[in-house]
């Protein structure tokens, strides 16, 4: 087998019994990479030199039995939303074009001292807002599967690395289904794990009250793997929580036996692909003749999520992108009369139509007269969103449905129409108002050969039971 | 019921936003902004009557710390982003004369 082909954990284990070298897994990243990436466009920065210094440094460590972590030596890639010291970080917008950070996120911390070697930062949608990757000020990032299609978005660069193996797994964030979706779309792994688990420390905000930094992997055991790496908390971030349960590789059992999981019947009505229903249902029934209690049953609240979501995500984002206003760092306009038309100008021309567009739909939602209305409802729904999930876990371990209604659109044709795009996160963000973990696993292929995701869910804290069911189901695939 | 955002709301929403819109740009969001409201609107068909709204899923409490200085000296590198600096300053447009 191809160096390129192992997964992070076998790469790590190789690493740690001196068979692979940590530049020999460097060499190999950056040949896919120098193969692909022009084409591909997985990253907007590569940070060959400084990763050959540091694969060194580290081999030094390894060798010598100081860095034992199974992680060692294995090239990683941050989506560009994650703050990263002396490297820049864009967040694929033109404001933060010239950003290098004084300060490094913490999960990448968190990754560096389990031993990562750092390759570059992903392409992403611009301050993450978008399901294609297409709102990033750099240019699109292709599908590995189908370079006619977009990767998804908005960690669309982190999916595509991975899938194109220029890395061995990634980092993404995820706000309404910005790991998750993009995983579904090019064929491999993602979780978004519970709200709180991995620190917020370092990510450019977009959705503070929904944001979570997770990984993208070739399989269940990376995801699993890197999770355990990078959760834990931390005091930088106030929401940040202190777990005991993140030992998540002890949880990779083949056992499905007894688990009660339900399929909500509201994620199969109008607008599913047939296609994309009948490979998610074929996939709870392998999990049913494993041993799994699987039955469907009606999920409260469903349509309403989207509108709830786009309220909430785009007030707070109103707010949080309110930093960005040409003084200490970034993009500044040339030129301008006085203080606010500095601030005017120099926003109008940092972003892009589709962050400007969320940002006056979340100023207006907050503003007065207004907030009652839009804001404070959505809030009040989200709790009942919450609620129908609480009802729900009652009954099952865990929730199975599609991550997205269709596999991979063809590059264009999401933007015009943003409403669209929108309602192509219907089955994810839930999630995110509900603070639950969501895993996204291939399950099978269209007529077209683009790949088809499957979403685990289960409540708060549950990510153990997640792995389980996903490992079970993954041995029960076989490769894909 | 359909939304209707009259010239006044979008000159509003544009100072909140600290944007400046051309006109052709204002017509756009005020398209844009009419159609998703319609869309939010679809919330009104959910009785919240008595129900508490929610901004984070897990209890939230204040965490109190010493106030202590953990981080050094880096002015350098956080003056070295700033698009205009003077003797270890930020540099903005005159504000009053």
């Amino acid at each position: 087998m191809e160096l390129k082909e192992l997964t992070a954990v076998e790469l790590g284990e190789k690493i740690a019994a001196k068979e692979v070298k940590v530049r020999e897994a460097l060499d190999s990243v950056f040949a896919e990479i120098d193969a692909k990436e022009s084409e591909i466009h997985s990253y907007i920065t590569l940070d060959r030199e400084r990763a050959y210094e540091r694969a060194d440094r580290l081999q030094q460590l390894i060798d010598s039995g100081e860095c034992k972590s199974p992680l060692a030596g294995v090239p990683v890639a941050i989506k560009d939303n994650m703050c990263t010291k002396g490297l820049l970080t864009s967040c694929a917008s033109k404001i933060l074009g010239n950003f290098v950070p004084t300060y490094t996120a913490t999960a990448v911390e968190r990754l560096e001292a389990a031993g990562a070697v750092i390759v570059g930062k992903t392409n992403m949608d611009e301050f993450a807002m978008g399901s294609t990757t297409e709102t990033s000020y750099y240019g699109v990032t292709r599908n590995p599967r189908d370079t006619g299609r977009v990767p998804g978005g908005s960690s669309g660069g982190s999916a595509a690395a991975v899938a194109a193996n220029e890395c061995f797994y990634a980092l993404g964030s995820d706000t309404g289904g910005s790991i998750r979706q993009p995983a579904g779309y090019c064929g491999v792994v993602g979780i978004k794990p519970t709200y709180g688990t991995v620190s917020r420390y370092g990510l450019i905000a977009y959705g503070s009250s929904l944001d979570q930094i997770g990984p993208l992997a070739k399989d269940v055991r990376d995801a699993a793997a890197v999770l355990e790496a990078i959760s834990a908390y931390d005091e930088k971030d106030s929401t940040s929580l202190d777990r005991k349960d993140t030992s998540f590789t002890a949880a990779l059992k083949e056992d499905v036996k007894g688990l009660r999981i339900g399929i909500p019947a509201d994620y199969f009505g109008e607008g599913l692909d047939p296609e994309v229903a009948s490979a998610v249902k074929a996939a709870a029934k392998a999990l049913q003749d494993a041993g799994a209690v699987v039955e469907e049953f009606p999920l409260a609240h469903v349509k309403y999520a989207i509108p709830a979501y786009y309220t909430i995500a785009d007030a707070e984002a109103s707010s949080n992108l309110e930093r960005f206003d040409g003084i200490k760092y970034g993009y500044r306009t040339e030129d301008y009369t006085d203080l606010h038309d500095m601030y005017k100008k120099t926003r109008s021309e940092g972003f892009g139509t589709e962050v400007k567009r969320r940002i006056m739909l979340g100023s207006f939602v907050l503003s007065s007269g207004y907030y009652d209305a839009y804001y404070l409802k959505a809030l009040k729904v989200k709790a009942l969103i919450r609620k129908a999930f609480d009802e729900a876990f009652a009954k099952y371990d865990l929730i199975i449905g599609p991550v997205a209604p269709t596999t991979a659109p063809k590059l264009g044709e999401s933007l015009s129409d943003p409403m669209k795009m929108y309602l192509g996160d219907i089955y994810t963000i839930s999630a995110n108002l509900a603070g639950i973990p969501g895993l996204s696993i291939p399950c099978g292929k269209d007529e077209n050969g683009l790949p088809i995701g499957m979403q685990i869910f289960g409540d708060c804290f549950k990510e153990d039971l997640i792995f389980r069911a996903a490992y079970t189901y993954e041995k029960i695939r076989g490769k894909f | 019921m359909a939304n209707v955002i009259s010239d006044e709301t979008i000159e509003y929403v544009g100072i909140l936003s600290k944007l400046k819109l051309n006109d052709e740009e204002k017509e756009r969001a005020k398209k844009d902004l009419e159609e998703m409201l319609d869309y939010i609107d679809q919330l009104g068909e959910l009785d919240t009557e008595g129900v508490e709204p929610m901004s984070h899923v897990h209890p939230q409490v204040n965490r109190f710390r010493e106030d202590v200085v953990t981080n050094g000296d880096m002015r350098e590198d956080i003056l070295a982003n700033a698009p205009e600096e003077r003797d270890g300053a930020f540099v903005v447009p005159r504000t009053f004369d």
